[in-house]
């Protein structure tokens, strides 16, 4: 079957089939109820038959202590002193946010090595993965890695093997307090507003849903109780979007490039049509000794004359 | 012919060359990369991952060569004031009104800026080329560094070949200049048509 359901594809200039539409799903992750147990990367591992290496303890909570080819999910755990002076546990499940406005697939240059489906899920196709990293380099949130065993990058799917069948993540599926939920991203957001409610009735006045607008919003949003400092939970940006200078390199710069590069050719070829080759002419040749001066300069004029 | 004048020695010429093909091939590769609508240029190549593992490989080498040349060129390139003269007179350069022109040594003024825009833009192309060498050397640059360096070495890439078009374009057009690259020599009559002042130079040279 094909897949019809195609609204952005990597390095691409004509549109996808698309002609599906369906509805925007997100997954939304409430921080407030994470107890961090890491069931959701046990269950990612199991969905996707990966398995990270065994590491060695860094001194946190973080095991494996960053995201790898392997981990496409991994549980950050920061420390937060309050005003008060009470300490708060700022655990929080860090992966692809699947934006909206994904920088992986602005920066890819194979052709559908990224492709966003109409539900949102932007997924990774390493079949037409060439390697280069430039997924990483164009990611807003640091999430995509290359894999030292293939060279081919990877990052978490939303499991949209599952999704497309109906059924919700992985990481959904087996979280133990409810504080991973999936469904369309307006379900999603009515869920959020539920839950920011509760929030700020028990004294977290600031918080709120984090969907950050400067990539489009993502269909994976949080639940913060500090949504004015998303950087207090393990540098979660603030304001996230794709660098402009990411945006110079892959947007208008590079057709006008082409333009310019074509026009150069095009010039010499029209100006060789109308000046003609530079030749070194018949009279010249006979060069032995060269003529005196004063004969040269009469042949000049008599050259000029010619035109 | 037993007058002709040697422009380029067989070393030099080997060289430029050695350049030269590496420079198609860092071109084609890098080109696949740099748009879509050329992403089919990297089946030369053997396919998408094979571009991108050859392609800072030739790149590299291609650079090593040209800085040999350069060192090779440089002494000639070093811009005079009378360059600027010449330069001012580009239009009568792309007239061929060569007589107008003011004389020129081993190269002219556009043969030297072409040199110094080849130097600057190879050195830019190979150090933010190594900062976007994802597998050995990104590694050890922030994420910020790594965006920087891949617009400039787009750009640079972009001043690279579109000099190259020219220096190309220039070798066609003005007749004999690819031969000198070929098997050395030009004649007395072209030296002096469009390098007079190196043209004295030899034959005092040859007067000795």
């Amino acid at each position: 079957m094909a897949t019809q359901d195609v609204i952005a594809r990597s390095a691409t200039t004509t549109p996808s089939p698309s002609v599906r539409e369906q509805q925007d799903v997100a997954k939304l992750i409430d921080t407030s109820l994470c107890i961090g147990c890491k069931a959701c990367q046990v269950a990612c591992m199991e969905w996707n038959e990966v398995r990270d290496e065994i590491g060695s303890t860094v001194g946190v909570y973080d095991n494996p202590d960053d995201l790898t080819a392997d981990s496409w999910t991994v549980m950050r755990f920061a420390e937060h002193e309050t005003d008060e002076g009470d300490l708060e546990w700022l655990i929080r499940k860090d992966g692809c946010m699947h934006c909206v406005e994904p920088g992986c697939l602005e920066a890819c240059p194979s052709p559908g090595a990224i492709i966003q489906y109409a539900n949102g899920i932007v997924d990774f196709n390493q079949d037409n993965c060439i390697g280069c990293g430039y997924c990483i380099t164009g990611c807003p949130f640091d999430v995509p890695r290359l894999s030292e065993k293939d060279n081919k990058a990877y990052k978490c799917t939303l499991c949209s093997d599952r999704v497309s069948v109906g059924l919700e993540p992985a990481c959904v599926k087996t979280c133990p307090t409810g504080a991973i939920v999936f469904g369309s991203k307006d379900d999603m957001k009515e869920h959020a507003d539920g839950r920011i409610a509760d929030l700020q009735s028990r004294g977290f006045d600031n918080a709120g849903l984090y969907d950050p607008a400067g990539v489009g919003g993502t269909h994976v949003m949080y639940v913060l109780h500090h949504a004015d400092k998303p950087g207090l939970y393990s540098g979660l940006p603030q304001d996230p979007s794709i660098s402009p200078m990411v945006g110079a390199w892959k947007g208008l710069t590079k057709p006008l490039a082409m333009l310019a590069m074509g026009a150069t050719a095009l010039a010499g070829f029209f100006h060789y049509v109308r000046v003609g080759p530079n030749r070194v002419e018949e009279d010249d040749v006979d060069d032995a000794t060269p003529p005196p001066a004063a004969e040269r300069d009469e042949r000049h004029d008599a050259d000029r004359g010619g035109h | 012919m037993k007058r002709d004048i040697q422009r380029y020695t067989a070393n030099e010429r080997s060289n430029h060359w050695a350049v030269a093909l590496l420079f198609i091939l860092s071109a084609l590769s890098g080109m696949a990369l740099f748009h879509p609508a050329l992403f089919w240029l990297s089946h030369l190549f053997g396919g998408g991952p094979w571009t991108r593992i050859l392609h800072p490989f030739i790149g590299v080498a291609m650079s090593v060569l040209f800085a040999l040349m350069a060192w090779r060129f440089a002494g000639r390139n070093r811009i005079h004031p009378r360059d600027r003269q010449w330069l001012s007179r580009w239009r009568d350069v792309v007239a061929k009104r060569d007589d107008e022109l003011p004389p020129v040594g081993k190269y002219n003024a556009g043969q030297k800026l072409l040199f110094w825009v080849l130097l600057a833009s190879l050195a830019v192309l190979l150090l933010t080329g190594i900062v976007i060498w994802r597998e050995y050397f990104s590694g050890a640059f922030a994420v910020g560094l790594i965006r920087f360096a891949s617009l400039l070495h787009a750009f640079a890439a972009f001043v690279l070949v579109t000099s190259i078009i020219v220096h190309i374009y220039a070798a066609i057009w003005v007749k004999d200049s690819v031969g000198a690259m070929l098997h050395g020599k030009v004649s007395q009559a072209w030296a002096r048509k469009h390098h007079s002042l190196w043209h004295d130079e030899e034959m005092r040279k040859k007067e000795r």
